[in-house]
């Protein structure tokens, strides 16, 4: 109990103070444009005025956090799943095309490492254009993907997810090649006496080994995957997803949806994680193993 | 050799063999080079059955044969021969990758030869083999242009490639990239004095660290206007959190027993910092440092499709997709690779210099 709380308490304390800072900052920011107003408009003002009439503006120029919170609930709670304006709508499209392309890369990453474990070619003439691969500023390129494959008459959710797999493949092919390779060369000693073959070396050995090291990516891989998802979606027109909300409040200077779309990528992320997480605890757990 | 080998040899001669008889009943259009090439790569995969000269050059010298003489009639009616030939080479080079990975009497020197050339030719095949498909079957350019057009792109654009490159890479996210990291290094240092803030910040620095943070541009593009001011401080903001958490963890490696041992010498919390923690925690920096690299350069380029003055890396690539000169794009995206790669190549370089005790840098004992 006491541990749980000294480990939530520095935290919360973190928290708090980000926040206050965040009020000052909304105060201060938008002050310039209100006291302008309040001179045209000739009213005298006191500084409590200043501090309440800057926290409700339109379109701020830095929201404050409960307008954010106000926002997303009315856009999560008080309108349909179906409306256009509803960020379970927007938050559903790129969660779809994240998850995919998770997927699609987990699935890549892993046939990868394995064929670079198992083959010296592979390793040797791979690895080294593996890494040359994310020195790419794929993101950046992302767009290009995106119209590009759009023009050859594929749309919608492929060439987003196929962003999130080139940037989620990369930690899983690092993360399972070093897990392939970990297992203590007793352990491998012992399996040779056996007079395993090499098939059964890698399922009843080498596969379990890496089941720890591939959990760990795959944490790195979805969040990375979301990313990929959301600048996926910035060229598509603004049609839908998060990215899209993005791109749209800033043409129109909609701070707040700009920030209510920004805070539900930042708690999908987390849910995100988190579920992978949990996952991998359970998994290790029966596996035996510490998790 | 082993039966892998001898596996991917049988396919690779089966190809020339392939590539042969397809020249033959199409003599028309195939011509005497491509009957030629067969036979060549056929014998050379197929040798293995008699084991006569295995060397693994005569394998290299195949393939890239090949090679040259698929590139010497490369046009957009390419006769079908061509395409078992393809094959035949991609194979019969990669055997000659796996013989000589396989050698064992080889010197240090020729064998850090082979492990440098092995990914080139890789990275030499990919390219070839893009040219090939792109330029061979027809695709359209708009889809994906070869490299050849690529190449003539680049060389024809440099004045204005120099000027992006300026724009982005220097000015944007080479500036983001030291208010970033630096801040985030000192700030490391004067929350490592502070317990309570190390078990507050780390956990919200590795979630933010998480967070898709090139959201925020089109905010800085607000605060900061258009020019490269807005796109730094969003670099600024990305490199931030890696560093911080980075540099934090790697303060707290060092051992206790290391650390009493500087106690016993007297040493003050700067010796201390400098001497031990700093050395300890630089694999750690520099790991964030590489990460950074790519960071750096993404949010800058980002940050330029939510508004740009007429120059940098994201405006040319917006725009030039618009109007599909793809060919542009891809040069650009080939300046963007080659500053990421080397800036990563550079900091490698200097991690090894730094961090020349660490195990990972030792060299090996045969």
């Amino acid at each position: 109990m006491i541990s749980a709380l000294s480990r939530v308490f520095p935290i919360a304390t973190v928290v708090a103070a980000i926040m206050v800072v965040w009020y000052g900052f909304t105060v201060y920011l938008n002050s310039p444009w209100q006291i302008d107003r309040y001179e045209k408009a000739g009213i005298e003002w006191q500084m409590g005025d200043l501090v309440r009439d800057t926290m409700a503006h339109d379109r701020p120029v830095l929201p404050a956090p409960h307008q954010i919170a106000i926002e997303i609930w009315k856009t999560t709670v008080e309108k349909k799943i179906t409306s256009k304006r509803s960020l379970i709508f927007h938050g559903s499209v790129t969660l779809s095309s994240t998850l995919l392309g998770f997927a699609m890369g987990t699935i890549l990453g892993i046939g990868l490492a394995v064929s670079i474990v198992e083959n010296r070619a592979m390793d040797k003439s791979l690895m080294p254009w593996i890494i040359t691969s994310q020195t790419i500023p794929i993101l950046a390129i992302a767009p290009m993907i995106i119209v590009v494959l759009n023009a050859v008459g594929l749309s919608g959710l492929v060439p987003k997810a196929m962003i999130s797999t080139y940037l989620s493949f990369f930690p899983v092919v690092v993360g399972m090649v070093k897990g392939l390779r970990s297992p203590d060369p007793m352990h491998i000693d012992l399996m040779r006496t056996y007079n395993s073959s090499r098939l059964h070396m890698f399922w009843k050995l080498r596969l379990p080994a890496s089941v720890p090291f591939l959990f760990a990516s795959m944490k790195v891989a979805i969040a990375i995957s979301l990313v990929g998802a959301i600048v996926g979606e910035l060229p598509t027109g603004a049609v839908a997803g998060l990215g899209a909300r993005l791109l749209a409040g800033s043409y129109y200077g909609q701070t707040i949806q700009i920030w209510s779309a920004l805070i539900s990528a930042a708690c999908m992320a987390a849910i995100l994680v988190t579920v992978v997480s949990v996952i991998s605890h359970v998994t290790l757990k029966r596996m035996g193993l510490r998790a | 050799m082993t039966g892998f080998q001898r596996t991917i040899a049988s396919l690779g001669g089966a190809a020339g063999l392939a590539a042969m008889v397809l020249a033959i009943t199409d003599l028309g259009t195939s011509g005497i080079g491509l009957i030629l090439g067969g036979i060549l790569l056929a014998g050379v995969g197929l040798r293995h059955r008699t084991g006569v000269m295995p060397q693994a050059r005569l394998d290299l010298a195949a393939s890239l044969g090949g090679m040259v003489l698929l590139l010497s009639m490369l046009d957009g009616d390419m006769p079908a021969a061509s395409w078992p030939l393809l094959i035949a080479c991609w194979l019969v080079g990669w055997l000659a990758v796996e013989k000589s990975l396989a050698a064992r009497d080889m010197s240090p020197t020729m064998s850090s030869i082979v492990s440098l050339a092995v990914p080139v030719f890789f990275g030499a095949w990919i390219i070839f083999v893009w040219e090939m498909l792109t330029v061979g079957l027809q695709v359209p350019t708009v889809l994906l242009p070869p490299p050849s057009m690529i190449a003539v792109r680049f060389a024809e654009s440099t004045s204005i490639l120099w000027a992006d490159f300026q724009q982005t890479v220097i000015k944007a996210a080479l500036s983001g990239y030291i208010i970033g990291c630096g801040s985030a290094f000192i700030i490391a240092i004067l929350i490592d004095r502070v317990p309570f803030l190390q078990r507050g910040l780390l956990p919200v620095g590795n979630f933010i660290s998480a967070l898709p943070i090139v959201g925020i541009a089109p905010i800085m593009v607000m605060w900061f206007g258009f020019d490269w001011q807005s796109k730094a401080a969003v670099v600024v903001v990305m490199t931030f959190f890696p560093m911080l958490v980075n540099t934090v963890a790697g303060l707290q490696a060092t051992q206790a027993m290391e650390r009493d041992l500087l106690r016993t010498y007297a040493s003050s919390y700067f010796q201390l910092l400098l001497k031990l923690r700093l050395p300890t925690a630089a694999p750690f920096i520099f790991n964030a440092l590489k990460i950074n690299s790519t960071l750096a350069l993404i949010g800058a380029i980002v940050a330029e499709f939510f508004g740009t003055p007429i120059v940098g890396l994201g405006f040319r690539i917006s725009t030039e997709v618009g109007r599909m000169n793809v060919d542009m794009v891809w040069a650009e995206i080939v300046v963007a690779a080659l500053a990421g790669s080397l800036s990563y190549g550079l900091l490698s370089l200097l991690e090894k210099q730094v961090t020349f005790w660490h195990p990972s840098n030792r060299r090996k004992i045969q």
